[in-house]
């Protein structure tokens, strides 16, 4: 779905408000920003520095504790403690310090401009492809690459091919070595294939980063796969060891491509044309864009923590670079803003939010219509059609596109 | 006044220098160095090994706060563990002290108030100055225990390495007492028997102050004069009114035989020191409280090789772009901190909020103040560490 409330048809979820609407509203948040910040101080400094030395104990202790992994207590103890380590390495502190979330505290060593974290991708690499594209253009199709990472179809204005049916099993592997596929799409890996295929070169800079790519994914491993299970060796916990690694690194794959799969792919969440985008967009108007863009994950503290107040995906859209833990404190009042105007808070517990994201994935890896007018009766009859529209030349596919559309609208029309 | 600063050396299992190690033992702890660094990646081992001692040798400096003693009604000596790594110092030096006040890491230089110690402590006496934020927390504050950052001891306001032949002269104005209270205590320590007076030296100390109560160290100077050490001259400025050099030349009729020292706020140094350069007279000064960083509406960006004139109400990104700087960016919308330089020195203005930031030379880090170039714009003279080509 996209926005363009200039459209003259325009009946999109900003239909109600008018120019002076959005601005009050960015004005609003700005005094809720400006709040935040005059109370900034040694509470949340606090908070970030206990994260940090529970998450350095817990790797610690784990990594002892698999020292002796061959027994199957320490094994299953220290991959948890290990997993979790690595998950709080990743979301609460690492995302959310390369933010500049800490900057404020003018520490040097928590810095968005001298912290690396426990994953393959670069941190500078990360920083900006994620601050800097993603969180100014989100959820802008073909701007923003977090949508589907470049390799999927996520809009359904965004044309239908045969091999977007294999955008599930595309995504369930990507979800398994996420951190490799992070660091692949910082580099923009795709692109740059596609440019030598046309013969053309990749810019000497993008040879540096990825050569600093190729050096973090070698230290990394070699710290994981190699350094620890050696060590172990001197209690023959190696193998073990080696498992634990591979398993931890496995489970925060996995649980970090869910979050952010929650965060902008569940079912309702906006996307929008760069074509609608005014050229010099406001501050209201940027702001509209990340209250609508956005998806929260509604549940208790720990999982707010586990996922970096990533659960807290709208707060942190509308300001990027608060301390994460204000997030809650701020919600009611993004939240009571959302219903002044209203605007639709998108939240759900974590697994409907999940399965809502992969619905949707599911979804638009068929053409658009198939699923909405596809039941049990007529399933045989709507596989024929698209194997024909998978095989036929483009105006046969062209025209069965229209067809599934076609039906599908008057399925959806019917149900309502 | 310069102020020196010493980057932390690479990191090293062992203290340097002192006793020299057999060079395969040097090997060997490069090479266990090495393989720590290789199992602790992303972070650094000392990140780890910091958890448990951050006074540890090779570690960034430190210090433990000991003990917190009151001196007056708003100044505090505050004792210091300093880290393994810390070098010494001379009387008369002054240390830069990181400390986190309300989240925020501060940097200021106060004088050491005692000569190298037996028990390898370090003091600083701190006088809590209205609205500053940093030595109120310090003096009001700061608890035993508490981990504070240092840098080495700095400074020439030192006395010659040999005194013979030279009489002295020290003018003390405020909390300017606690640099020449250093050097006195390392001339003459007290025991419980009284002053130790173990060089036969003239020295005399003004002391210049509002009130008796509102002096540091009044009685230390005091007992000093008693014992016979030195000369105290006191002025009372809330009741004898303010000094200048007619009074003191009344007041040290033999002051250009002296060697001179003085430390104090600027008005009264200033006012010395023309004085001694028109004798031709040399003069020691130390002075903390630095001058202000001006803020204005707009004002330059410096940067290394060239200066950008830049106004108040634009960014100082673009405003360095069209003049040509490289500059890095992101988002330009202040969200990515992807622009984010270090400014060294000056003051600029938040434009989303107008926030100001000041970086004042001796009261940031070592590296500075970042900040985010794409919603910032000079409100004064700033310097920024960043190549301009």
């Amino acid at each position: 779905m996209t926005i363009a409330p200039d459209a003259p048809a325009y009946t999109g979820p900003i239909a109600h408000l008018t120019r002076d609407d959005i601005e009050q509203l960015g004005r609003e948040l700005d005094a809720i920003r400006q709040e935040v910040i005059d109370t900034r101080g040694e509470r949340d400094a606090a908070y970030i520095h206990k994260v940090i030395k529970v998450q350095r104990s817990l790797e610690l202790g784990s990594r002892a504790v698999l020292l002796a992994s061959i027994f199957p207590p320490a094994f299953v103890v220290g991959t948890v403690g290990l997993s979790i380590a690595k998950i709080l390495d990743n979301m609460e502190i690492g995302h959310n310090i390369m933010h500049g979330q800490w900057d404020w505290m003018r520490d040097p060593k928590i810095h968005s401009t001298v912290w690396e974290w426990d994953n393959a991708s670069t941190s500078e690499g990360w920083k900006h492809s994620h601050n800097e594209l993603h969180h100014t253009y989100t959820n802008i199709v073909g701007k923003d690459n977090d949508l589907g990472w470049g390799i999927m179809r996520v809009d359904e204005e965004q044309r239908w091919t045969p091999s977007s049916l294999f955008q599930p099993a595309m995504n369930f592997i990507n979800m398994c070595i996420f951190e490799y596929g992070i660091a692949a799409y910082d580099l923009e890996l795709g692109r740059v294939i596609r440019q030598k295929k046309k013969g053309r070169r990749p810019s000497a800079e993008w040879q540096m980063a990825a050569k600093r790519t190729v050096a973090k994914i070698r230290r990394q491993a070699f710290k994981d796969y190699v350094a620890h299970p050696l060590v172990s060796m001197v209690t023959l916990s190696g193998p073990t060891t080696l498992l634990a690694n591979v398993i931890a690194n496995f489970t925060r794959n996995v649980w970090t491509h869910s979050v952010i799969m929650c965060g902008h792919f569940p079912e309702g969440v906006e996307t929008f044309e760069l074509k609608d985008i005014p050229e010099n967009e406001t501050r209201g108007e940027w702001y509209v864009r990340q209250m609508l863009g956005s998806a929260n994950i509604s549940g208790s503290k720990f999982l707010h923590v586990m996922t970096g107040n990533l659960s807290h995906q709208i707060e942190h859209h509308i300001f990027p670079d608060l301390p994460s833990n204000r997030y809650a404190e701020i919600a009611p009042k993004v939240r009571a803003l959302f219903d002044k105007y209203g605007l639709n808070y998108h939240t759900a517990p974590m697994p409907q939010q999940v399965a809502s994201a992969w619905h949707k994935v599911v979804r638009l890896s068929l053409p658009n219509g198939f699923l909405e007018s596809t039941n049990v009766r007529n399933a045989p009859k709507q596989v024929v059609k698209l194997v024909k529209a998978v095989r036929g030349d483009t105006r046969t596919r062209r025209r069965l596109l229209k067809e599934f559309e076609a039906a599908g609208a008057a399925s959806v029309g019917k149900a309502v | 006044m310069e102020y020196m600063v010493e980057m932390s050396t690479s990191p090293a299992l062992f203290a340097p220098g002192e006793v020299r190690r057999p060079a395969w033992r040097e090997r060997f702890s490069r090479k266990a160095w090495g393989v720590a660094e290789k199992i602790a990646t992303p972070l650094a081992p000392a990140d780890y090994l910091d958890m448990f001692n951050p006074l540890r040798p090779g570690a960034d400096l430190r210090g433990r706060v000991v003990k917190v003693t009151p001196e007056t009604a708003d100044a505090a000596t505050i004792e210091i563990k300093p880290g393994a790594d810390w070098d010494g110092h001379a009387p008369g030096q002054y240390v830069r002290v990181g400390v986190d006040v309300n989240g925020v890491r501060h940097w200021r230089a106060y004088s050491l108030t005692h000569g190298p110690r037996k028990d390898g402590l370090i003091s600083i006496t701190v006088k809590a100055v209205p609205d500053g934020k940093v030595s109120s927390h310090l003096v009001r504050r700061l608890r035993p225990g508490k981990i504070v950052h240092l840098e080495q001891a700095a400074g020439d306001f030192v006395l010659p390495s040999d005194l013979r032949g030279h009489k002295f002269l020290m003018v003390t104005a405020g909390s300017g007492v606690t640099p020449v209270i250093g050097m006195l205590r390392n001339l003459f320590p007290v025991t419980d028997e009284g002053v130790v007076e173990h060089q036969r030296l003239d020295v005399t100390v003004v002391h210049v102050a509002p009130s008796r109560p509102d002096s540091i160290f009044i009685r230390n100077l005091e007992s000093l004069a008693e014992a016979g050490a030195i000369r105290l001259v006191t002025r009372y400025t809330g009741t004898e009114g303010r000094i200048d050099i007619d009074t003191l030349t009344e007041l040290v009729p033999d002051l250009r035989e002296r060697k001179a020292y003085a430390c104090g706020p600027a008005g009264l140094l200033d006012h010395l020191q023309t004085w001694y350069d028109e004798a031709g007279l040399p003069l020691q000064t130390e002075q903390f409280r630095l001058a202000t960083v001006v803020t204005s509406e707009g004002g330059t960006v410096a940067f290394t090789g060239k200066t950008v004139e830049a106004p108040g109400d634009r960014p100082i990104l673009d405003a360095a772009e069209e003049a040509g700087v490289l500059m890095p960016s992101g988002c330009r919308m202040g969200i990515c901190f992807g622009c984010v330089l270090p400014m060294k020195e000056g003051a600029v203005r938040d434009l989303r909020n107008g926030e100001l930031t000041v970086a004042r030379p001796g009261e940031t880090g070592p590296e500075g103040v970042p900040i985010q170039t794409c919603i910032s714009a000079a409100a004064g003279e700033c310097v920024i560490d960043h190549p301009a080509s």
